[in-house]
């Protein structure tokens, strides 16, 4: 009996002393991101008016049925569904090449290996710049794809280019971070099957895809996740590259930059970008979801 | 054999230095750049070494332009404080959350694994209006408070202090420390590679970030510098070495912290990229 009672004293101090030190994390949760998210919600549903004190008017599911009516909408979702599909297989696939080659105890690894990561370590603020600015009319771009006797662009101006400009650049600049992911993931296949491997007759090239590869299945499940999220969250480089408008001819707008635009840059349309910002969230966590199915039944065989 | 071999060595080297080259091109090009006199940038000639070397663009950024300097501190401020308050607060919950027993401590693992899963965007416009409601937009805390933890580090953290032996805290609770005194004076300074890790990470988000300055900050003497150097790029538009001796001055940071801490970076990454 007395022992009991010493012991739910205890576990009552434990607990006070769990809750002091969750209390900012508790704090932060509460305030800046679940209550935030239930707040999206209820905007969602609402026509809302930010002059003066905020006024709030239901109007059902029309901020929803809207967005198929909306041209601009539209045009953003197809944007940012084609960077998508086209920069995460391309990301991935040369963080897992660049990973390899890097593992293959070549020497000199640790100086290439800070050199690729320069990309990562750099804002993306900055890394657009240097890009707009190779990208001019008569910039490095152009310049050495003339000495090379290719075609050139007029990256920033032209529409029908314009969103592959940024593609190009941020498979450039992700795909070493991820590298880096595979990298320390490549450490952990025990060299055991590479020499069983080896015994068998594998090359270099069958042990990478009977080996490597598979072993690497839950990191590249993760490196696909990270992609997607990254992905369908395009904003800064579109908004930087277009001066925050999307364009030309609307070929960089994407769902972010028009949730941006609705919210901030026009009156009365801030329950409409949260419904977009809801309807963004959803995409990209069924996308997670299917992602995480597909690996997990892959896996099975 | 022997032959096969250095071949497909050589073709391993080509693959790295290739890359190499495409890495770093853009990066010579901007410092390059940012070396050039106007004249010699609008020619459009491609040379990757100054003709006329100049630090003039430096000296016009700092000097002309008053806010620049400004923007750095407002960074600075917003980074090392930020950083700070995430470096105490995660390791706070990350320990509490791998070691005490408490009535919902399930409850709230469960929320913040769901928190990493959800995208800024959705409480992009409710933080904005609450902290419009707090008035804090155009401020510091603005952009601190609603950052000052971090899910994936408090994540991280936890699975540190699971992995801590137990023994040590045990001794120190035997020698009378309170759990306060345990946490701060044996458990904390022993994180330390986890917390450098933590610090590289959470300060180049702070350092970097666009889209949560962009919304909460439009007063241009508050801005951090992407913000500024996206308005200084409206203003110079063909100012080329300018915008380049800009971006350079802004990198210039991170790259430092890159290398007094590199070996903790790519442990961070793997921490974070592990199962």
């Amino acid at each position: 009996m007395k022992k009991r009672r010493t012991y739910s004293k205890r576990s009552l101090r434990e607990a006070s002393q769990g809750y002091s030190l969750m209390a900012p994390t508790i704090f932060v949760l509460a305030l800046f991101i679940i209550g935030p998210i239930l707040y999206a919600f209820f905007l969602s549903f609402h026509k809302v008016q930010l002059l003066g004190t905020a006024t709030y008017e239901f109007v059902g599911l029309s901020n929803f049925t809207n967005i198929s009516d909306d041209s601009r909408a539209l045009r953003a979702l197809w944007n940012t569904f084609k960077y998508v599909i086209i920069v995460v297989p391309i990301q991935t696939l040369l963080a897992l090449i660049l990973a390899a080659t890097l593992n293959a105890g070549l020497k000199g690894q640790s100086i290439f290996r800070i050199v690729y990561f320069l990309p990562t370590l750099t804002s993306s603020a900055v890394l657009t710049l240097i890009f707009m600015w190779m990208y001019n009319q008569n910039g490095l771009v152009n310049e050495i794809l003339s000495i090379l006797g290719l075609p050139t662009y007029n990256w920033m101006g032209d529409p029908s280019v314009a969103l592959i400009a940024i593609m190009i650049m941020n498979i450039w600049a992700t795909a070493p971070f991820f590298m880096v992911i595979y990298l320390a993931a490549l450490q952990d296949i025990p060299d055991s099957l590479y020499e069983a491997a080896e015994l068998d007759g594998a090359n270099a090239f069958k042990k990478f895809i009977y080996i490597t590869v598979p072993n690497l299945r839950p990191v590249t499940s993760f490196v696909v996740i990270m992609g997607l999220i990254g992905t369908f969250q395009l904003f800064d480089q579109s908004f930087i590259f277009s001066g925050g408008s999307g364009g030309p001819d609307n070929s960089t707008l994407t769902v972010v930059l028009l949730i941006y635009q609705y919210a901030f840059k026009s009156l009365g349309t801030m329950g409409y970008a949260a419904a977009i910002a809801v309807m963004l969230s959803i995409v990209i966590l069924v996308a997670t979801l299917l992602q995480r199915k597909f690996s997990k039944e892959e896996s099975l065989y | 054999m022997k032959k096969k071999l250095s071949v497909g060595k050589a073709l391993l080297y080509g693959i790295l230095i290739l890359y190499a080259v495409i890495t770093l091109v853009p990066f010579i090009w901007a410092v390059s750049s940012s070396f050039k006199t106007l004249e010699e940038i609008v020619s459009g000639t491609i040379n990757f070494i100054p003709k006329n070397f100049t630090f003039d663009n430096y000296k016009q950024i700092f000097l002309e332009q008053e806010l620049f300097p400004r923007w750095l501190l407002n960074s600075l401020i917003i980074g090392v404080a930020g950083t700070s308050l995430n470096l105490l607060f995660n390791s706070m919950a990350g320990y509490a959350l791998a070691r005490l027993s408490f009535p919902g401590r399930k409850t709230l693992f469960i929320i913040i694994l769901a928190v990493l899963m959800i995208p800024a965007q959705v409480t992009m416009i409710p933080n904005y209006l609450i902290l419009r409601e707090l008035g804090w937009l155009n401020s510091y805390q603005g952009m601190i408070v609603p950052a000052m933890i971090n899910a994936t580090f408090i994540f991280m953290m936890r699975q540190f202090f699971i992995n801590f032996p137990k023994e040590l805290e045990e001794a120190a609770e035997m020698d009378g420390l309170s759990r306060f005194g345990t946490f701060f004076k044996i458990v904390i300074p022993l994180a330390k590679p986890a917390l450098a890790a933590q610090a590289i990470f959470v300060f180049m988000g702070f350092w970097n970030d666009f889209m949560r300055p962009l919304i909460i900050l439009s007063d241009p003497s508050m801005f951090t510098l992407p913000l500024g150097l996206n308005t200084f790029k409206g203003q110079y538009i063909s100012y080329w070495n300018y915008i380049m001796a800009a971006s350079m001055v802004f990198t210039l940071p991170v790259l430092l912290l890159y290398g007094f801490f590199n070996r903790y970076f790519i442990k961070g990454i793997s921490f974070t990229g592990g199962k």
